[in-house]
């Protein structure tokens, strides 16, 4: 008999204790979503300059530079010559992939062509053959005329044209990105697709056969 | 029956074990009992990637111990490893050749899985975890091959940044995120490093223990019969039944036929490794170094073949676009064939499509090693006219001869099997082709062939085409133009006459 007012008092306090209990945890629950939200806030505010870290190199572009290439004494008129230069927007540590190469084509006195190595099909290097007066591509063939045209292969246009500045003796190109078929612009501009371009082609075949 | 008490029973085993209470789940696991009929040798592929991958990290790691991942230190470095650090040239050798049996050893666990059906209910996650693996083991091999950091990589760094520059709107910016900056160079270089050591293995790793989780809880499937049909109201009972009435415990029943083949495969790499040595490096990443001919690793020379066998204007719509859906069709083929038939015999569709799939790829791989598109740079001037070709010829016809080699028609044209496979052999032009049709081919080019209208003079262009007209079999009847007989004298009687 004693003991039943004992347990109902302990009953008693019990109840308050589940209230309680469930007050707390709503409370606690409340608080864990409310820092997980505090959390995924901060996440967002952080993921910030990360993102912005790893999109540098397209939010920070190069604007390349103009590049002596040498006297122009070196590309006799009429010849096809390989030049090379350091890229101008060489970084610490690029070593020997910092030279860049390109093809000089000594039009006449005051006319220079200056091509990019790489193919505009996938950038392969591309090599000057005099003899046929052919650019060809060792990696799937791609060919160009002399004039950087294109002439047969897989290529979609010609080869990338740097823009050029000729001084009295000197010759200068403006080089930055890497030539691709969407970087070129510090390459000369040309028309993107000239697959079916035959017409000129046509026309100096018939004044060499007439 | 793990209870305090296996403290006292095992001593310092048990005494780890009371805390850290990994002994029993390792146990049931790797005792788990599975299907008798599937304790097969078709069943060891995938134990065997795994070992395959664990070479692939230690030897990794040690590799790093010396590589250093700058664009102007990373080719000489492995030259140190190659020839001065002491069983260096051993441990290169051991991840390239293990990076090879890896690849290959994902792909035949990916065919054999594909043809025994174990795609199917309740195995589609693991099936699509899988095909993702296969991803990141192609990705470790590409990022592998960049690494290496020579002529072929550089090259094909060029390539990759050329296929992002075709990305409609976003290309240019795709390439320099590729490349970490305007030229392939230090940025370059090492955000491949992080992708090869830090990015793709964490994934890999964590992929792996995936796909090991998933065929510990669904059981390894077992071996299909023909007419067994895959339902997902009665699958997961009748593997249980079968468990129940077949099962052996995994290991060792089962697991000791994974167990030879891990030794087999490691000790194929290991022989590989001591008799072909490392992989490369070719020569020095240096861009004006341009008499080179850069080709990828084996397992990417397919792609390297249909990017030169593709239309000009097919290419670009089809490089990204065609990843896109083979890469969707194979993560969504378990949801679209979750039921059914597992048995190859009763899925023709199936097997036909591996074998076509394994042709193409076979195909290309072997054009990729031979590269018939490419024109040979250097025929003209190291692969002489066959002596045949230039007897009874006139002096013109000879002088044709030199204007062919010299002009480098060579270059893609063979004569008596030997050039250029770019363009047709000519040993036998003159039965083809008449002498105005050469003529103009010559000239004007075209079918893939540029014109040579502005580097040969006229007399370059008849001794050329003279020559050209040699060139047949003996009693072969030179080409004519039926058309021409019909324009200039009308037949006398109306069956058109030789």
């Amino acid at each position: 008999m004693s003991e039943e007012p004992q347990k109902s008092q302990q009953a008693e306090p019990k109840m308050t204790d589940g209230g309680q209990a469930a007050a707390l945890h709503s409370r606690r629950a409340f608080l864990f979503k409310l820092s997980v939200a505090m959390n995924a806030a901060v996440g967002a505010v952080l993921a910030v300059p990360l993102v912005g870290y790893l999109l540098g190199p397209v939010t920070k572009r190069e604007p390349g530079d103009w590049i002596d290439l040498g006297n122009l004494n070196e590309f006799p008129v009429g010849q096809t010559r390989l030049a090379s230069f350091r890229s101008p927007v060489e970084r610490l540590g690029d070593g020997e992939t910092a030279k860049v190469a390109c093809w000089v084509r000594r039009v006449a006195e005051k006319q220079v062509q200056v091509f990019a190595v790489n193919c505009a099909h996938l950038g392969c290097p591309v090599r000057w053959f005099e003899q046929s007066k052919l650019f060809l591509c060792p990696c799937h063939g791609g060919a160009y005329y002399a004039d950087g045209s294109r002439a047969s292969g897989p290529p979609e246009r010609g080869l990338f044209e740097y823009r050029v500045r000729l001084t009295d003796s000197s010759l200068y190109i403006h080089a930055g990105d890497m030539p691709t078929l969407a970087t070129e612009a510090s390459c000369g501009k040309k028309p993107l697709v000239q697959i079916e371009r035959t017409a000129e082609a046509d026309g100096d075949t018939e004044g060499a056969s007439a | 029956m793990m209870g305090p008490n296996s403290e006292k029973r095992k001593g310092l085993l048990g005494w780890l074990d009371h805390r850290l209470g990994l002994y029993k789940p390792m146990k049931d696991a790797a005792e788990h009992p599975t299907p008798a009929n599937n304790a097969s040798w078709f069943y060891v592929f995938g134990s065997a990637a795994t070992v395959l991958l664990m070479l692939q990290v230690v030897t990794g790691i040690l590799l790093g111990l010396i590589y250093s991942p700058t664009a102007s230190n990373a080719w000489g470095s492995l030259q140190l490893l190659n020839h001065s650090i002491p069983l260096g040239w051993y441990i290169r050798a051991l991840h390239g050749w293990g990076s090879n049996f890896m690849v290959a050893i994902v792909l035949i666990h990916l065919v054999q899985v594909f043809l025994f059906g174990s795609y199917k209910y309740p195995r589609e996650l693991t099936w699509m975890v899988g095909v993702v693996l296969l991803l990141l083991t192609l990705g470790m091999a590409f990022t592998g091959q960049v690494l290496r950091f020579d002529q072929d990589a550089y090259w094909g760094l060029g390539i990759g940044a050329s296929i992002m520059s075709r990305v409609p709107w976003i290309g240019g910016s795709l390439v320099h995120l590729l490349l970490g900056g305007p030229i392939i160079g230090e940025a370059t270089l090492t955000r491949f490093f992080d992708l090869h050591v830090f990015i793709i293995p964490g994934i890999l790793l964590g992929g792996v223990a995936v796909h090991i989780w998933m065929t510990l809880r669904h059981g390894v499937s077992e071996w299909p019969m023909p007419g067994r049909i895959v339902s997902k109201e009665t699958y997961e009972r009748e593997y249980h039944e079968l468990t129940e009435k077949t099962g052996i415990p995994f290991v060792p029943d089962a697991a000791w036929k994974d167990a030879v083949f891990a030794v087999a495969i490691v000790l194929a790499v290991m022989a590989c490794a001591f008799y072909f040595g490392p992989i490369g490096p070719s020569g020095p990443p240096d861009p004006t170094i341009i008499q080179t001919a850069p080709k990828p690793d084996a397992p990417f020379l397919w792609l390297f073949s249909l990017l030169s066998l593709l239309p000009p204007e097919l290419e670009t719509p089809f490089i990204l676009i065609a990843p896109v859906l083979a890469i969707g069709a194979m993560l969504l083929l378990p949801v679209v064939a979750a039921e059914g038939e597992r048995h190859w015999a009763r899925r023709p569709i199936a097997v036909l499509s591996v074998s076509v799939i394994a042709v193409v790829f076979g195909l290309l791989t072997h054009y990729g090693s031979t590269t018939p598109w490419s024109p040979v740079m250097d025929a003209w001037s190291s692969d002489p006219i066959p002596v045949a070709y230039l007897h009874d010829r006139t002096p013109l016809e000879l002088r044709g001869a030199v204007v062919l080699q010299y002009k480098q028609c060579r270059d893609c044209h063979a004569l008596g099997g030997v050039g250029g496979k770019r363009g047709p052999a000519l040993d036998t032009i003159a039965t083809r082709m008449t002498e105005d049709q050469i003529i103009r081919q010559v000239l004007q080019g075209g079918g893939n062939m540029p014109a040579y209208g502005n580097s040969l003079n006229p007399s370059e262009t008849k001794a050329l085409v003279k020559f050209l007209l040699t060139l047949r079999g003996e009693n072969q009847p030179r080409a004519v133009d039926a058309s021409r007989d019909v324009g200039v004298k009308p037949p006398v009687n109306p069956r058109p006459h030789k």
